[in-house]
């Protein structure tokens, strides 16, 4: 039987700061591919930590570690001091109540209209009277701006609003954590300005402990408390995005500055340029 | 998907506590079928009732048409038929539906909201469809028999008197005990081969696409093999 998941890792009363997600030494590789060779990452209660990196770099894989959805080969992940790599599918359920996740394309279930969607987690893990299922989602719906849009079905949503509705789905059960899978992509700068408000507003209103990936250096300055540049299977950098800005390190420098070359090469490996065009004259000929 | 069709088992009674998603899928896999299943029903029967009367006749025993269409249809062709459609019309859209959620990380997205999709996508639409499918069957057989009289009484000329007391003579509720089981069992086949298939496609494009192919070509070649077998246990049983 498994113990009921602890609000701190050592039974003290939870305090701002104390870590909430603590990821050591984890290593992982898909089909022989590292995606990360000893990653130490600490997310602390009530803070906004966002995960940086070039594409490729592996930070949705960290979410999908961190919730349990792949294990790790080796390494240590912890949240709220349990240790995820050996959760059973109950525990991680339990775990994932406690839990938002706002998806990168919004996630939204096709057939269902949004108040449908914005009640389908209270509907499944509760019996709320429907007047009280009502007021609890149109409260959330409020809260993104789309409480007018309750009826609209996803296909008729913006992708501006359809992550505000995915993000109205991930409070509704008022999780401890939020996290936020590149809530900027393909968004305009209005929706942009909006989803980055918001997600300030929930942190600060809340208290939700908030993990943000993505690669978004412009908006993430703005709202992130902690930040960690992932490159190369290993954090490369941590600190606060004014840090991270004043980093002499080639990867920060490179990723902070969007240079095209530096230690992610422009290139991708090739053989040598003049050899393969000649290759090819001679194939051809 | 042996573990799949077991971990589906599992989860019929606690799905059954949620009775309206499991009628929305009935809905969906039988009600939404129902055009072509009668229409091709209407098509198969008086193509019945033509073959049927020339062969018959040939030996002087037209009135026995009913017996005919109606142990034709109720044995083989209704079940048979009805799953092979139920294959390409129903069992597609419950692949590619499921596929499609999974590409889209609506399903990832249930199990980050701690919701078992098995529970709440995959068992409903596996119910729906194995409690659709008989019915489908039925409406076959019965429309089927309607245009095999069409044809053979009210064109060939057969005594309608005959085609009916015949029919009601020779069909018994062991013809009709076949026609059920084998269209419950097909639509355990169909329906399981449907979702499974959605569940484990690839999340891209090609891999619904290829999913929804082998639907229809697992579930088409799976029924066909398992009519033998029934029909030669019925028989053996008999």
């Amino acid at each position: 039987m498994s113990e009921p998941l602890a609000p701190v890792s050592n039974g003290s009363p939870a305090q701002a700061g104390d870590p909430v997600i603590e990821v050591r030494d984890v290593h992982y590789s898909i089909g022989g591919r590292k995606i990360f060779d000893g990653v130490d990452i600490t997310a602390r209660r009530g803070r906004i930590t966002a995960f940086m990196g070039p594409s490729g770099t592996g930070k949705t894989t960290l979410l999908r570690l961190i919730t349990g959805q792949v294990i790790a080969q080796s390494g240590s992940v912890k949240v709220w001091g349990r240790e995820v790599t050996t959760m059973t599918g109950k525990e991680l359920f339990e775990l994932r109540q406690r839990m938002g996740m706002l998806f990168q394309n919004g996630a939204l279930l096709t057939d269902e209209d949004v108040y449908e969607n914005v009640a389908f987690p209270v509907r499944a893990h509760t019996r709320l009277p429907e007047p009280l299922m009502r007021q609890l989602v149109l409260t959330k719906l409020h809260a993104v701006g789309l409480r007018g849009a309750a009826r609209l079905m996803p296909a008729e949503l913006s992708g501006g609003m359809a992550r505000r509705v995915a993000l109205a789905r991930a409070i509704v059960m008022d999780p401890d954590i939020l996290i936020y899978d590149e809530p900027f992509v393909g968004l305009d700068p209005i929706s942009m300005g909006v989803i980055c408000r918001l997600i300030k507003q929930m942190n600060e209103a809340l208290g939700i402990t908030s993990i943000v990936v993505s690669h978004d250096v412009q908006e993430l300055s703005t709202i992130a408390h902690d930040s960690f540049l992932l490159s190369g299977g290993k954090v490369v950098a941590s600190g606060t995005p004014q840090e991270l800005n004043s980093s002499e390190v080639p990867e920060v420098r490179q990723f902070m500055g969007g240079l095209d070359d530096g230690p992610v090469p422009f290139h991708y490996p090739a053989p040598d340029y003049a050899a393969d065009l000649l290759g090819a004259q001679a194939g051809s000929s | 998907m042996s573990l799949f069709f077991a971990q589906i088992m599992a989860r019929i009674v606690p799905s059954l506590a949620k009775p309206g998603l499991i009628v929305r899928q009935i809905y969906n896999a039988g009600a939404r079928s129902l055009v072509i299943i009668m229409l091709s029903g209407l098509f198969v029967g008086m193509v019945l009732g033509l073959l049927g009367f020339d062969t018959l006749q040939r030996f002087g025993s037209e009135d026995s048409l009913g017996v005919l269409a109606a142990l034709g249809m109720l044995k083989v062709l209704g079940p048979v038929l009805t799953a092979l459609l139920f294959a390409g019309r129903a069992g597609t859209s419950l692949t590619s539906e499921i596929g499609l959620m999974k590409s889209t990380e609506q399903l990832t997205a249930m199990h980050m909201m701690a919701v078992d999709p098995l529970r709440h996508v995959v068992t409903p639409r596996f119910l729906g469809g194995v409690i659709a499918m008989p019915l489908l069957a039925a409406t076959f057989s019965v429309i089927g028999l309607f245009g095999a009289q069409l044809i053979g009484v009210q064109q060939m000329g057969v005594d309608v008197g005959a085609f009916w007391s015949q029919t009601q003579d020779a069909v018994d509720l062991r013809d009709v005990t076949e026609g059920i089981v084998k269209s419950l069992v097909f639509g355990v086949a169909c329906s399981l081969i449907a979702v499974y298939e959605g569940y484990q496609s690839e999340p891209t494009p090609e891999g619904v696409g290829l999913a929804t192919t082998r639907t229809v070509v697992t579930s088409s070649v799976m029924v066909l093999l398992l009519n033998y077998l029934l029909t030669a246990a019925f028989l053996t049983k008999n």
